[in-house]
């Protein structure tokens, strides 16, 4: 098992935390650090097909004042968090599953998500591939 | 040091974290060991954040410099 793998399972679908999971995911990658993604319940739905640049809202903490300081980041021209994941994808090894049982929940195929992702597997295969390794829960 | 020897220039300027590394690793793939790559960012963690990239990398950080808030790195490539 490799001891350098980060293993990121993405829970909630607001752009914030989206945002920080790509952050993650991208700079992980730069370091040639191997990532595997794991999308369950909220976020998952983020990454239905041709919705991935759609306004998913953010965390409740955020309010107004944080609203208003990421969309003055976004028109500075940040990328999207969709966008940073594909030059991470792009980049390094960064494999990103869809959880079978959120699958489920939302009545979601394979064909209704982004290419982004790269199958479905369940909770079991997602362990499997982490072995030893630290999981990030977001 | 000569601009000629620069190989590949990554223009990262009012680029947010992590996409000056993200490029600049991307630009890496493009050049040969050996070869100098030149970064422009004004990210606030380049840095840091550099340092411990090419530490991390085993690429070397010949050159860094800061002005007027643009942070101006050489990387050899390992």
């Amino acid at each position: 098992m490799d001891e350098q793998l980060l293993s990121l399972v993405l829970f909630s679908g607001t752009d914030d935390k989206l945002n920080a999971a790509a952050v993650l995911t991208a700079g992980a990658a730069a370091l040639g650090r191997p990532v595997h993604v794991f999308l369950q319940y909220w976020a998952l739905e983020a990454f239905r097909k041709d919705r991935t640049e759609a306004d998913h809202g953010l965390a409740p903490e955020a309010g107004p004042e944080g609203r208003k300081a990421v969309d003055a980041l976004r028109a500075a021209g940040q990328s999207s968090w969709a966008e940073t994941l594909r030059q991470a994808k792009d980049l390094g090894q960064v494999e990103i599953q869809a959880c079978s049982l959120s699958m489920d929940l939302l009545h979601l195929e394979e064909s209704d998500l982004d290419p982004l992702v790269d199958g479905v597997e369940g909770v079991t295969a997602f362990y499997l591939a982490t072995g030893n390794g630290q999981i990030v829960f977001i | 040091m000569a601009t000629q020897d620069i190989a590949a220039t990554v223009d990262a300027r009012n680029l947010s974290c992590p996409m000056p590394i993200v490029k600049t690793a991307q630009q890496m793939k493009s050049i040969t060991s050996g070869q100098l790559v030149e970064v422009l960012a004004t990210d606030p963690g380049s840095l840091k954040d550099f340092t411990a990239w090419t530490k991390s990398t085993g690429n070397a950080l010949v050159e860094q410099t800061v002005e007027n808030g643009v942070y101006h790195f050489i990387i050899r490539r390992a």
